[in-house]
């Protein structure tokens, strides 16, 4: 696997792109589109979610298949909170961090004795452990889930409007990228990089593996606990099913399909696949048959995912 | 009291050895290919679809179970030879996804083909009323159930512990490349596991399907369980799938049965009515970690 590519080359187009997000919620009142704010809004929280396994995957090579366990535990903590009065989206959202992130910890520090095919069932089987838990709490609404009283607000400011959400979202998917490319670049992210690459020479180096390898682990299930937070912000609810292993497996798919290992590689598997479903569902309620052959495709024949198609020159 | 934790006790044996016939075959795959295969429960889903239309097809539950078992190995033999054959190269993010499709593809081809609705499968018209077994009545399929579980489990104990082939897939567990320098096909001796996993897959899904819904998703909650099964036991090892999977079988049974009213008979009601179901869903998985946390390999390494 590659190393984090650093996009700084391409600093004019991140500042365009930025511009035109800016812009969206309203060229798409302009045309008349306003149903796609949400939808916009639900690929961006999506890209962070992604990204978030994306760290722990493809940077610090843990091959986790428990990921969607902190992103629903956000959504849950995020609901908790709002019934409870906690309505500021700066504290909502780092409790919704600290309690995904505590968990990540729990679990981190259980799985990460374990290697391989190991690690992947085991950091499932914590997952499902959640899942169940949440299904079965009567407190929580069980299955039917955690229905949100209203939206959080920003320093006194309602986020109602789809556009003001929308910006909200992106200001957080644009803090995190900027926090995880710096991540990337910094000592932190060179040392989980390298024990990626060869665990036993960094052990022999005298750095402590296990500690960075947790603390990566943290890190990515607290931001996937943010998505998770700002996802039950979007639909009003967190549910059981954001907890779901197959929740895991299709933010595994976007990481994958968007490219294992690259900085934006999360935020494009996330446009992508949901785009995908979104025209796809259009056309028959059977589409997962044409997703699973595309997956199998891309498994067979494009293994790298797109980001690797524009980062042809790096390797 | 005591019957009640006697028949439960017989319940968690049924469960568990059913999940010892999925855990199995999967802790083989894993084992000497060190192949993760997320599709394992699609088999069992499909395996128990496949016995529900022939039984219906024959009427007769048996003729149905041998033709679905017969079926479902077929489908394993071809997927061995199409993708899974293709999969043990790569690396586990490759094969995580790609089994992910097959689980996506098959619920979905399941759906069209069956419908959204659950299939009945009838048990066998003999055995449905209930026996006297020491001074209690138990349902006699179950005990039939049990019957099967251990004959299977007795059988693959002599197959992998006393025969030729039982010897190279241990071999092949324990160390693949050593195993192939000694001049033995793995490849195919894989091929032959990988059906042998189809059919005790779809075995256990015939089984079980007259006491369960068939329907799809049923694969999923399952195959989970068989990943606990083997987390605890150790992968690779047939002997730590046994013991994991009446671990995991007993554990989960009991747990959900009795957890509440012990916990009602010591903690205020309120609390107890709210922690009670909590905890026996996830009681099987505190087990895992506490195994996990002084046993990283599981009970029965099968790389020593």
């Amino acid at each position: 696997m590659a190393f984090y590519h650093s996009a700084r080359h391409r600093e004019a187009l991140s500042i365009g792109l930025i511009g035109v997000m800016i812009a969206l919620p309203a060229l798409l009142t302009a045309c008349g589109q306003e149903f796609y704010i949400g939808f916009a809004s639900r690929i961006l929280i999506f890209a962070l979610a992604a990204s978030s396994l994306n760290l722990v995957l493809g940077f610090g090579g843990m091959f986790s298949l428990g990921h969607a366990a902190f992103f629903g535990i956000g959504a849950y903590a995020a609901a908790i909170c709002l019934r409870s009065g906690i309505t500021d989206a700066l504290l909502v959202l780092p409790l919704a961090m600290a309690v995904a992130g505590l968990f990540a910890l729990l679990v981190g520090a259980l799985s990460l004795r374990t290697r391989g095919v190991y690690f992947i069932m085991i950091t499932l089987a914590f997952g499902q452990m959640a899942y169940y838990l949440v299904v079965s709490a009567r407190a929580w609404g069980g299955d039917d889930g955690l229905a949100l009283v209203g939206r959080m607000t920003f320093a006194g400011f309602g986020l109602h409007g789809e556009a003001a959400f929308f910006h909200a979202v992106l200001a957080c998917l644009g803090l995190s990228m900027l926090f995880l490319g710096r991540l990337a670049e910094a000592r932190f992210g060179r040392v989980i990089q390298a024990i990626r690459e060869n665990e036993t020479r960094m052990e022999a180096l005298g750095f402590p593996v296990f500690h960075y390898r947790l603390s990566c682990f943290v890190i990515g299930g607290a931001l996937a606990g943010l998505a998770g937070a700002l996802l039950a912000n979007l639909t009003g609810l967190a549910s059981p099913s954001l907890l779901q292993w197959t929740q895991s497996g299709t933010l595994l798919v976007m990481v994958i399909i968007g490219g294992v290992g690259y900085l934006y590689g999360g935020l494009l598997g996330a446009l992508v696949l949901l785009c995908l479903e979104e025209v796809l569902a259009g056309f028959t309620v059977h589409w997962h048959i044409g997703l699973g052959l595309l997956l199998l495709t891309i498994v067979l024949y494009a293994p790298k995912g797109v980001a690797a198609l524009f980062a042809k020159t790096h390797d | 009291m005591t019957q009640l934790i006697l028949e439960q006790a017989l319940n968690g044996l049924q469960f568990g050895l059913m999940l010892f016939l999925l855990a199995a075959g999967l802790t083989l795959v894993f084992g000497i290919m060190d192949c993760i295969n997320l599709a394992h429960g699609s088999l069992y889903m499909i395996g128990a679809y496949l016995v529900a239309a022939a039984a219906q097809a024959a009427d007769s539950f048996w003729i149905g179970l041998a033709t679905g078992v017969a079926a479902t190995a077929l489908l394993g033999l071809v997927l061995e030879l199409t993708l899974f054959r293709q999969l043990y190269k790569r690396d586990h993010l490759s094969q995580v996804l790609a089994t992910f499709a097959l689980i996506l593809i098959s619920n979905e081809a399941v759906r069209l083909i069956w419908g959204a609705q659950p299939v009945m499968l009838n048990p066998p018209a003999a055995l449905s009323g209930p026996l006297e077994v020491g001074g209690f009545f138990y349902p006699a399929y179950r005990l039939v159930i049990i019957a099967c579980g251990l004959a299977v489990a007795g059988l693959l104990y002599l197959l992998v512990a006393k025969s030729r082939i039982g010897m190279w897939v241990r071999a092949g567990a324990a160390n693949r490349e050593m195993t192939e320098a000694l001049g033995i096909n793995v490849q195919g001796l894989f091929t032959l596991v990988f059906v042998f996993g189809a059919a005790l897959c779809a075995l256990a899904g015939g089984l079980l399907g007259p006491l369960l819904a068939v329907q799809v998703g049923m694969g999923e909650s399952v195959l989970i369980l068989a990943f606990v099964v083997i987390i605890i036991g150790g992968i690779g090892s047939i002997r730590g799938a046994l013991v994991g999977s009446l671990i995991v079988g007993t554990v989960d049974t009991l747990g959900r049965a009795l957890l509440p009213t012990l916990l009602r008979a010591t903690l205020p009601a309120d609390a107890a009515s709210t922690l009670g179901p909590a905890l026996a869903s996830i009681l099987i998985y505190l087990l895992m970690a506490g195994i996990l946390f002084f046993k990283p390999q599981g009970l029965f390494p099968a790389r020593a």
